[in-house]
């Protein structure tokens, strides 16, 4: 008889939780795929608030001259809606997928830190509190010369300097009042949770895999978490330290980036690109990673040019340390700069391209199978095509210089992000719910909410390319009758409306087939990585037994075998291993030793947003409660047992 | 498929925390990069106001340079001991590299009080600002150090003593330890003596 071995439940400071359902077993879980459904449904739901962001600013822009928004509020809603969508929804869904697949992928029990995962979890989701809590503190007051004081309203307390956060106009001098302290201290705590959760994956992935599990034998979406681990520890510190800078410059009277002390802004432009740029990758090299899953699983062909994959990923995200300035060809860098940075972002696109040939390789041939996912990869990669293409023109500087600042960046930045990583989200969302949830989804509403995002997300970003192009300038509140941009803003706005209603189409689909699908079968996709040679939904001790990896793809080894010509034949016995693989899976015949749930992770993330309110409002009183907060969780962590108490349980 | 073995498994050979730290270590490497490489960028510019060089004291300052580093050898003392299984000795050591790196962070304080009052202040110029930052994280991450150091030893206490394996064990610390060690004397050198 199987039985889990659980340590006492106790600690130093507090009994040790023990509720294993209802919400304190989610709120003290340390489980890798309990903490990858929470991220992923708070991602989804700043996913939302983003997108409603987005469609206040579309009514503002559907006529000329219109005044549905101050500039003000204007401001502030386009930088809630960078900076929701690219630390609040993209960076986390991503997140939930690493920590729900990771574990799987490469057949360990958990990710190495599991209650480190946990404390990341809770940080990111204290800092998006933190920084939504703008409409209730902060305050934007009106800088001279700038907006009337009372066009600001409620909308417009919010951060307005963009997600970029230029120096000087994000300074005190042009952006008084606490709302772009709110965004400089919010993102230095959604960095920390980053930085935690990049380390543990790193750590995770060189030291958890399962015997046999080589690196050149992982999964490629486990290599993509893999390089965007790396991409994040190393990228994430450089922003780290210039928000500090920004935060003691409005805070305590620095002048790091203001040139009456002697300061340089061009100096946050670098920083924030050395990081900017390699986020882009962070966001877009998920998408990479699942789509390169789902390809060769729906085109029944082994992935081609594997290695190659691999490597061009790695390449992408080494070079992309190399690209930041071609942000910044408008800014004061020399002209060889320039023609550096242009260089380097021509070289960035032959990786990137490496990439798309190996997926076109891929479905070359194959017997596709057109279902939701399939659908979603592939529109990834016509949209990415369109997004790619468009970025490499923007290496030619001066092309560059004629659309920067113009809707024509908008448009390119939208197919990458959204047409690419949002498109590979989707599919991966689609593909992955029958492991997590063991019911199917339902393929008729999958299919609608495909087409009709397709077509809404060309609307949409489409006509801005030519929008752009005839001058249209972004991050501005209105534009001109005489200018004839009209026709082609309404067509955005109902492309943006058209979004909006697959995402509700999406959400239908979700929430029926979650409760009433149809039961998943064992293996519904005759899928090639070991995430699913265990059972639908993966019971909470993930494999039965560590798995032993004899090779790439060593699910569909198992199942198929070759006959002469080389052509992937079935094997006789694979329905029967599929049975015996169930069995197994959910009648573990060892002891199995789970990690505890605790309390501490979310003890201790609960400080930070104290000691953020104390800098903003310069508090002694909040410090130390925010102090105390880290100590008290900090403490109980290291003195709350471990391996002992598990020890102890099997000598009784 | 068949099973072999038992969780967890180190394809690598190295300890779990162990790596983990050592990755972690690595991001603080870009850290400090990013802070002293604005401190050289702004070194070589023109400021009005005073210079660190109007107000700083090299002898103090390498005195307390010295104590740091010679905390690196008490940790390795403590190291060393714990390997031979020594419990007592490896709580000497460990209090005594506690001590040191306390005694640097009180020197650290003093010399930032001696400063204030000769007028030299955080937002006195672009250096000034730069150098408390860049010396104030590092000294954020000593006193960091002493607190881990000083629950190391008080684990210590209990019955079981203190392993080189397991939840909070010395080897982790003490490479946290030595990374701050060598980052000072990159900072000591750039800061102070270039």
């Amino acid at each position: 008889m199987t039985k889990i071995i659980e340590p006492k439940k106790q600690s130093n400071i507090f009994r040790r939780p023990s509720s294993e359902t209802g919400i304190w077993s989610w709120i003290t879980t340390v489980d890798h795929k309990r903490i990858g459904i929470m991220y992923g449904y708070a991602a989804f739901f700043f996913l939302l608030i983003g997108g409603l962001e987005a469609l206040v600013l579309r009514i503002q822009l559907s006529q000329p001259d219109n005044n549905f928004l101050t500039a003000a509020e204007y401001n502030a809603m386009f930088t809630m809606h960078g900076t929701t969508m690219i630390f609040l929804a993209i960076m986390p869904i991503s997140a939930a997928f690493f920590n729900y697949l990771l574990p799987l992928q490469i057949g360990a029990r958990d990710v190495a830190f599991p209650r480190l995962n946990a404390l990341s979890f809770w940080i990111f989701i204290f800092g998006g509190a933190f920084l939504y809590s703008t409409f209730i503190f902060g305050t934007a007051g009106a800088p001279e010369g700038g907006y009337l004081a009372e066009e600001v309203g409620w909308l417009g307390s919010a951060p307005n300097g963009g997600w970029f956060g230029y120096q000087p106009n994000a300074g005190m001098k042009y952006s008084p009042g606490t709302a772009m302290d709110f965004w400089a201290i919010g993102l230095q705590i959604l960095g920390i949770a980053s930085l935690i959760s990049a380390f543990n994956f790193i750590t995770t992935i060189i030291n958890m895999r399962t015997e046999g599990m080589r690196f050149m034998r992982m999964p490629v979406f486990t290599w993509m978490t893999f390089a965007v681990s790396f991409l994040l520890a190393f990228s994430l510190p450089i922003i780290a330290i210039a928000l500090f800078y920004v935060t003691f410059d409005r805070k305590f009277g620095t002048t790091f980036f203001l040139t009456e002390g002697g300061g340089d802004p061009v100096l946050w432009q670098h920083l924030f690109w050395l990081f900017g740029h390699p986020e882009v990758y962070i966001l877009i090299l998920p998408a990479f990673g699942i789509v390169s899953e789902v390809l060769p699983t729906f085109s029944r062909k082994p992935l081609f040019g594997y290695a190659a994959i691999v490597f061009a990923g790695f390449g992408i995200a080494f070079i992309g340390f190399g690209v930041w300035a071609h942000h910044m060809f408008a800014s004061a860098i020399s002209p060889v700069a320039q023609a550096g940075f242009g260089l380097s972002t021509m070289v960035i696109a032959v990786p990137t391209g490496v990439k798309i040939f190996n997926w076109l390789g891929t479905i070359w041939g194959g017997k596709l199978k057109l279902n939701t996912p399939m659908l979603f990869s592939l529109g990834f990669i016509g949209m990415f095509v369109i997004g790619g293409l468009s970025g490499v023109t923007h290496s030619v500087v001066p092309a560059d210089t004629q659309q920067t600042d113009t809707y024509y960046v908008v448009a390119h930045f939208h197919y990458v992000l959204f047409g690419g990583a949002l498109f590979g989200i989707f599919s991966g969302l689609y593909y992955w719910f029958p492991k997590v949830w063991g019911k199917m989804y339902n393929e008729t509403l999958g299919k609608i909410h495909f087409w009709t995002m397709l077509i809404g997300f060309n609307l949409t970003f489409g006509p801005m390319h030519w929008l752009g192009l005839q001058g249209q300038v972004r991050r501005t509140w209105v534009y001109a009758e005489e200018t004839n941009l009209a026709f082609w803003n309404v067509v955005v706005t109902v492309g943006a409306f058209i979004i909006a209603l697959s995402i509700i189409v999406f959400m239908i689909n979700w929430i029926f087939s979650k409760r009433n699908g149809e039961k998943a079968p064992f293996d519904p996709w005759d899928a090639r990585t070991i995430e699913w040679t265990i059972p639908s939904p993966t019971p909470v001790w993930n494999f039965s037994k560590a798995p032993v990896v004899k090779s790439l793809d060593d699910f569909w080894h198992a199942k198929y075998g070759e006959d002469d010509e080389g052509r992937s034949v079935r094997r006789d016995s694979a329905d029967q291993l599929l049975q015996e693989l169930e069995e197994e899976g959910l009648n573990p015949s060892e002891d199995i030793e789970l990690p505890n749930p605790s309390y501490y992770p979310i003890i201790l993330a609960s400080g930070l947003p104290f000691l953020g309110y104390a800098v903003i409002y310069y508090s002694v009183p909040l410090a130390i409660v925010g102090t105390l907060l880290l100590l008290i969780g900090g403490f109980g962590w290291g003195t709350e047992p471990l391996e002992e108490a598990i020890e102890e349980l099997e000598h009784e | 498929m068949s099973s072999s073995h038992t969780y967890p498994h180190e394809p690598t050979g190295v300890e779990t925390r162990k790596l983990g730290m050592w990755v972690f270590l690595s991001t603080e490497i870009l850290f400090f990069g990013t802070l002293i490489t604005t401190f050289m960028i702004f070194k070589g510019r023109d400021f009005p106001g005073m210079k660190l060089t109007d107000v700083y004291d090299i002898p103090f300052t390498s005195i307390s340079s010295f104590i740091l580093l010679m905390s690196s050898l008490t940790m390795v003392l403590a190291h060393n001991a714990l390997e031979a299984n020594d419990q007592e000795k490896t709580r000497v050591w460990l209090l005594a590299t506690a001590m040191l790196g306390a005694v640097f962070l009180a020197g650290q304080i003093y010399e930032f009080t001696e400063f204030y009052h000769k007028g030299f202040e955080l937002g006195t110029n672009i250096f000034s600002s730069t150098f408390y930052v860049l010396t104030g994280f590092h000294g954020l991450h000593v006193f960091i150090g002493v607190v881990l150091l000083l629950a190391l030893w008080s684990i210590g206490q209990r019955q079981k003593g203190l392993t080189l394996e397991g939840g909070m064990n010395l080897e982790f610390v003490a490479l946290y330890w030595h990374f701050v060690d060598i980052v000072w004397i990159v900072l000591f050198t750039v800061v102070y003596l270039i």
